[in-house]
């Protein structure tokens, strides 16, 4: 069982507060520089997507490693009315009104890897990760 | 937490002192909305020195405040973005296009100081 922290995420002071414990995270996992605020930043659009399309949910945070690489994974679950086309939602420009649709593209362009799983009715997961290098 | 707006002649300095909410940004827009007409201000300036995340919406919301604040007749210079937070910025796919910046305060005012028909857009 992995350590992870663990952010509700139902108004925007949570956004902020998730973006924050995770910068202070990615530190501690040995991150510097620009990456600290790309990842501060990718937890920002992930978590914003979460308030602006189901209101409520959580973000996890906590320590990876893979190959011998230290890194770190955010992951935003939701259970709101989900993503009909995924393909369609990661196009840039793409949003269903409320956003101008750069958030998740712009979210996977931050990080190394990006999975959505998404079941409509049922919820989002989004799964990232960064790998220091 | 609200930003406090200087007024300093016919500039309007907007200095953000911490990390922002959604909210926020929003309160910020409609008080530089409201406060160029009351002051008859000719520029804004906003100060994102300690700002260490400018992601989508922060972006949407200065380009929204720099075209508001054109339509009631004032410039707005965006000032003291971070390197890094430049760089997430541009990863992101986003610009702020249309609005003018400088490297900092002074470098702002300056901007905003100069005779109107020298004024540079960007």
């Amino acid at each position: 069982m992995r350590d992870e922290l663990r952010v509700p995420v139902s108004r925007d002071a949570d956004i902020v507060t998730a973006r924050q414990l995770g910068r202070e995270l990615a530190a501690k996992a040995g991150f510097a520089g620009s990456d600290l605020t790309l990842i501060a930043t990718a937890i920002s659009e992930v978590a914003r997507n979460i308030i602006s399309y189901a209101e409520a949910g959580e973000i996890r945070l906590g320590l990876a490693s893979k190959d011998g690489y230290p890194g770190l994974f955010v992951v935003a679950q939701d259970h709101g009315p989900g993503i009909p086309d995924i393909d369609l939602a990661m196009q840039d420009g793409f949003s269903t009104g409320k956003s101008l649709g750069l958030g998740l593209p712009g979210a996977r362009r931050l990080m190394d890897e990006f999975e959505i799983v998404s079941v409509p009715g049922k919820g989002t997961t989004i799964t990232m990760h960064k790998w220091r290098r | 937490m609200p930003v406090p707006i200087l007024k300093q002649g016919q500039i309007l300095i907007a200095s953000i002192q911490a990390a922002l909410t959604d909210h926020d940004l929003i309160q910020l827009k409609d008080e530089l909305a409201d406060q160029v007409g009351r002051f008859r201000s000719r520029g804004v300036i906003i100060d994102v020195t300690a700002l260490d995340v400018l992601d989508s919406f922060a972006t949407r919301t200065l380009r929204g405040i720099a075209a508001t604040a054109q339509l009631r007749g004032a410039q707005t210079v965006v000032v003291g973005i971070q390197p890094d937070v430049a760089i997430a910025i541009v990863q992101l796919g986003l610009t702020l296009q249309g609005v003018a910046t400088a490297l900092d305060l002074e470098e702002g005012l300056q901007l905003l100081r100069r005779p109107p028909n020298r004024n540079r857009t960007s």
